[in-house]
């Protein structure tokens, strides 16, 4: 049987498709995200930063990332 | 003469006027308006990033959070529980602590549910946040949220974005009267004048958003109020004269011929 390789996560609710073994850094770099200016949430948790690096994804986990917009 | 300045948990800020950074046409025209209004804190929401396209220009991109202080708001909350969920990750941006909480209770005049705020404000206390709570104009309130610990009383003037002004003057005097906490007057305000009359009612500040982004001219907009907000200041401060219900003539009588 073909090992599956692909697991699927949704990051601010969107469903995608990532590789086994990607770390939450993994995901942020690849999708170009400016680490200092953001704050995430992994399965309704706020995640530490500086730990992104040791925290390998999931399949159905939940990211969340935000950032500060224009507001009153 | 000792300098008048804002006082906000131990931080001084020369500016009395807080602006936020919604509804402006673009970044550019926002972080103009910032730097014409001379404010020194801009309020500014906790959105989801945009993952699809994230070479977009940042709002902080334009406005520097190391020259202006960013005061992370819970905009759009409307319950105790989001209003956390959204300050723990604003503190976790990049180290914020001092938050505007507001929790709305009605979705149509945005009024703020007292009860809800009250108990998120004691919590984020807890948490060590120093919290500037927009709430109602009513003195009861604004003295519990003290009890609990928030760093400024933020009492509406009018509906958040209704440019109505001030609306009632008299519990805003009372607000003013019985607490040591900066009292910033936040959302209704319409034009110069009435950030004129907040001022001149003794309030330490005002937060400002609609009446400049969405004025024809934001940027003269911007500088109206920064110099209604330091007249209104000047103002109070000069003690004015009493109410007289005859006429006072102001040359001397002496000497007519």
């Amino acid at each position: 049987m073909k090992k599956k390789n692909k697991i699927k996560i949704k990051i601010n609710g969107r469903l995608i498709n990532i590789k086994i073994s990607t770390t939450l850094k993994d995901l942020l770099l690849t999708k170009k995200i400016p680490i200092n200016k953001v704050a995430i949430e992994l399965n309704n948790k706020i995640v530490n930063k500086s730990k992104i690096n040791n925290i390998f994804l999931n399949e159905k986990d939940k990211v969340e990332i935000v950032h500060f917009i224009g507001g009153g | 003469m000792k300098k008048d300045q804002l006082i906000i948990d131990g931080k001084k800020y020369n500016s009395r006027l807080i602006v936020g950074t919604g509804k402006y046409k673009s970044f550019s025209e926002c972080a103009n308006a910032v730097k014409i209004s001379g404010a020194e804190i801009v309020t500014v929401a906790v959105r989801r990033v945009n993952i699809m396209d994230t070479k977009k220009p940042l709002l902080m991109d334009y406005i520097n959070p190391k020259k202006i202080t960013y005061l992370p708001n819970t905009a759009g909350c409307f319950n105790s529980n989001e209003a956390l969920r959204t300050l723990r990750l604003a503190r976790e941006i990049g180290g914020w602590k001092l938050v505007k909480l507001e929790v709305l209770g009605d979705k149509k005049n945005l009024f703020p549910d007292m009860i809800e705020t009250l108990k998120s404000t004691e919590i984020l206390v807890k948490e060590g946040f120093k919290v500037m709570v927009y709430c109602n104009d009513d003195p009861l309130i604004a003295k519990k949220l003290e009890d609990v610990g928030a760093s400024a009383i933020m009492p509406l003037a009018s509906p958040i974005g209704s440019g109505l002004g001030i609306l009632n003057i008299e519990n805003l005097k009372i607000i003013r009267k019985q607490t040591k906490l900066p009292v910033i007057v936040d959302a209704g305000i319409g034009d110069a004048p009435d950030a004129a009359e907040a001022m001149q009612l003794g309030c330490d500040g005002v937060l400002i958003n609609t009446a400049i982004a969405k004025a024809k001219k934001p940027l003269l907009m911007a500088e109206a109020m920064k110099y209604a907000v330091i007249s209104g200041r000047k103002s109070y401060l000069s003690g004015r004269i009493k109410y007289n219900y005859t006429g006072s003539a102001s040359s001397p009588k002496k000497g007519i011929i």
